[in-house]
C-alpha cells in the first residue's frame, strides 16, 4: 500500500499507516527524496503516528531520508512518534541521531517555517 | 522445559519469509501481550523485540518462524518468544549480543537491544546449521 | 526469576503404597465429620483466622479439608493450588497473616497423622508404612498451600506498590509547554520506568516543548537507572521536546560519565531556578518584575 504524499507549497508530508512493511518504507522513502528533487521542497514531514512500531529497518530509513533530502536542500521533520514507541525505541538504542523530531503535525510545520525564515536570512 | 512455567494456550507459529511476514509476527505478539494483559507500553516492547527478531530471520536466515506463546509462572503472566531459523548461524555470539547501556547508535543485528527490550533472553547458535533465541517477559 | 517447580505428583508408583494411601484417605473420608470438627475447633483455640467468623472458618475448613483430601487420592496439586490461591485472594483483604494459614495447614496435618496413629497403633510396622505413604504427600500439601498464599501476597502488594507509585510522582505543567518533574528520594529501576512513562505521556498531553527534570532531591542513582535518565532524555527528544536537567550532584554527575554520557552533550543547570530560567529562554519568554506604580502626590 503506498504512502499517500502531500504537496503543501514547499512542503512535502507523508502519513504512515500502522502495518507498513519493509518495501512499502523503502518506497516511501525514494518517492519523497524523488519528490524533494523535482519539487524543489524545503521540508519534509514524516508523520508516523500511526506507527504502532518502530525497529532498526525503519529508524535506519528515516535517517537515510533525513540525509538524503538533505542533501537536495530539504529539512526533515519525524512528528508523531507515540510516547510507548519513543520508550521501546530507546531501549533498543534507536535514538533517531540527526534528525529532528517534533510532536505532531503543527509543531513539524511551525520548525519548518521557523528553520526555512533561517535559511532564507541567511542568503 | 520452562523451568515450571504454565503454558496458558496454545503456541502460535508465524512462519516468515518475507518481509511483510515481519509485521504479521509482530501483530500477533502485540495482540497475544494484550490478551495476556501487558500494559501498551509492554506490548510495543515486545512488538519491537519481535519485529528485530523476524527482521534478523529475513535478512540472515532467508526463512524461519517465530513461535508465541502465552505462560504463566507462579501466578504471574508472560510470554515466551522464540525465533527460529536453519540459516548460517552467528560465529561470535557475545560480540553480536554485547552492549551494556544504549550509548552506542550501531544497529548491527540488534540482538543486545532485544536482549534489553526482554527480560530474559537466551541464544543458541551454530554455524552452519542454525539459530534459537528465546525471549520472554513478565508482565509487573 | 523463574523458580523450579517439578510437575510430577508425589505419589511413588510402587503398588503397595498406592493401596495404603486409597486405604487412608478411606478411612480420613469416613471420619470427615468428626475430624473437620476438631479442625476447627483447635483453629479457634489457637486463635487462627480471627479475622473471620466461626461460620465462615467452619466453611473453608470443609473445603480445604476435601480438597486435602482429593490432593491425597489423586497425587494431584493442581486443583489445592487453584483453591489455595482463590482461598488468599479472598482472605487477604481481610487481614489474614502468613503464619495463620500455614498454622492451620499444619494443624491439620498434625491432626490426621494423630488419626492415623491411632489407627494403626497394633501394628508399628504398618504405621511405619503409613506414614512413609502420607508424610511426604502431606508436608506437599502443606507447602503448596503455604507457597500459594505467599504468592498472592506479593503479587497483591506489587498491585499496591504500582498505585502508590503513580500517585506520588506528579508531572507539573508549570507554564505553557513547560513540564517539572521533580524526582525526589531513591530511585528504583521500577520507579524509573514508570516516571519516564508518565513523563512521555505528560509531553504529548500538555504538548511540552521544555522538560526540567529536577533530581535535587536524589541522594544517589546507579549505573541502571542513570542510563534510564539518559533513555528519558532521549525519548523526550522524540516528543519534540528539550529536557534539562537540574540538581546534578557530583556523585550522580560521576555515575553518568561511568556509564559513558558525554556531560556535554545533556543540558544540565545547577539547580532548579536556574533551570526554569534556561527553559522559558528557550521557549522565548522573558520574566519581567512588573514596574512600581507611581506613588502618590
Amino acid at each position: 500500500m503506498p504512502v499517500p504524499i502531500l504537496k503543501q507549497r514547499d512542503y512535502l508530508i507523508a502519513s504512515i499507516q500502522a502495518a507498513l512493511s519493509d518495501e512499502d518504507l523503502r518506497k516511501l522513502r525514494q518517492a519523497l527524496v524523488a519528490q524533494v528533487g523535482e519539487f524543489r521542497s524545503r521540508g519534509v514531514i514524516v508523520d508516523v503516528t500511526a506507527l504502532d512500531v518502530m525497529d532498526s529497518f525503519a529508524a535506519r530509513t528515516l535517517r537515510d531520508l533525513a540525509h538524503m533530502s538533505r542533501l537536495r536542500g530539504a529539512e526533515t521533520v519525524i512528528v508523531g512518534i507515540q510516547p510507548e514507541v519513543a520508550f521501546a525505541m530507546v531501549q533498543l538504542g534507536l535514538t533517531l541521531q540527526g534528525v529532528t523530531a517534533a510532536l505532531d503535525l503543527e509543531e513539524g510545520l511551525t520548525y519548518l517555517n521557523r528553520k526555512t525564515r533561517q535559511r532564507k536570512r541567511a542568503k | 522445559m520452562r523451568d515450571g512455567a504454565r503454558d496458558l494456550a496454545e503456541e502460535t507459529v508465524v512462519p516468515i519469509k518475507v518481509d511483510s511476514d515481519i509485521v504479521t509476527a509482530r501483530q500477533q505478539g502485540r495482540a497475544l501481550a494484550s490478551l495476556v494483559g501487558f500494559s501498551a507500553t509492554d506490548a510495543t516492547l515486545i512488538a519491537t523485540a519481535i519485529s528485530e527478531l523476524a527482521r534478523n530471520i529475513v535478512l540472515y536466515a532467508t526463512r524461519g518462524e517465530i513461535a508465541l506463546t502465552a505462560v504463566e509462572n507462579g501466578g504471574r503472566p508472560g510470554v515466551i518468544v522464540v525465533a527460529r531459523d536453519k540459516g548460517p548461524g552467528i560465529p561470535d555470539l557475545r560480540r553480536a549480543t554485547a552492549g551494556g547501556y544504549s550509548t552506542s547508535g550501531g544497529l548491527g543485528l540488534g540482538l543486545a537491544g532485544v536482549r534489553r527490550l526482554m527480560d530474559e533472553f537466551e541464544i543458541v547458535s551454530e554455524v552452519g546449521t542454525g539459530t534459537t533465541v528465546t525471549a520472554r517477559k513478565w508482565k509487573q | 526469576m523463574v523458580e523450579a517447580r517439578a510437575k510430577a505428583p508425589f505419589r511413588p508408583s510402587t503398588g503397595p503404597t498406592d493401596d495404603l494411601l486409597s486405604e487412608l484417605v478411606a478411612h480420613l473420608r469416613e471420619n470427615r465429620t468428626q475430624l473437620r470438627e476438631e479442625w476447627a475447633r483447635r483453629i479457634t483455640e489457637g486463635k487462627l483466622l480471627t479475622a473471620m467468623s466461626p461460620d465462615e472458618v467452619f466453611a473453608e475448613a470443609t473445603a480445604v479439608y476435601d480438597n486435602y483430601l482429593e490432593a491425597l487420592e489423586t497425587g494431584s496439586i493442581e486443583a489445592l493450588e487453584t483453591y489455595a490461591r482463590n482461598l488468599s485472594e479472598r482472605i487477604i483483604p481481610r487481614g489474614v497473616e502468613t503464619h495463620e494459614v500455614v498454622g492451620i495447614v499444619l494443624l491439620l496435618r498434625d491432626l490426621l497423622a494423630r488419626s492415623l496413629f491411632a489407627k494403626y497403633r497394633a501394628d508399628f510396622t504398618q504405621l511405619n508404612r503409613v506414614l512413609d505413604a502420607y508424610e511426604p504427600a502431606a508436608n506437599r500439601i502443606a507447602n503448596t498451600v503455604a507457597v500459594g498464599f505467599v504468592q498472592e501476597r506479593e503479587r497483591i502488594i506489587r498491585q499496591q506498590q504500582e498505585a502508590i507509585r503513580e500517585l506520588s510522582t506528579p508531572v507539573l505543567p508549570v507554564r505553557e509547554r513547560l513540564l517539572i518533574l521533580p524526582m525526589i528520594g531513591i530511585i528504583d529501576p521500577q520507579r524509573a520506568r514508570q516516571l519516564t512513562e508518565q513523563l512521555l505521556r505528560g509531553i504529548r498531553i500538555n504538548r511540552a516543548k521544555v522538560v526540567v527534570i529536577d533530581i535535587t532531591g536524589v541522594p544517589a542513582m546507579d549505573a541502571s537507572v542513570a542510563n534510564h535518565l539518559v533513555l528519558t532524555v532521549e525519548a523526550s527528544r522524540l516528543l519534540g521536546a528539550t529536557v534539562i536537567v537540574t540538581g546534578l550532584s557530583p556523585e550522580i554527575a560521576q555515575t553518568l560519565v561511568n556509564i559513558g554520557v558525554e556531560l556535554g552533550k545533556m543540558n544540565t543547570v545547577g539547580d532548579l531556578q536556574g533551570g526554569i530560567e534556561e527553559a522559558e529562554r528557550l521557549l522565548g519568554y522573558r520574566v519581567l518584575p512588573i514596574p512600581e506604580p507611581p506613588s502618590e502626590a
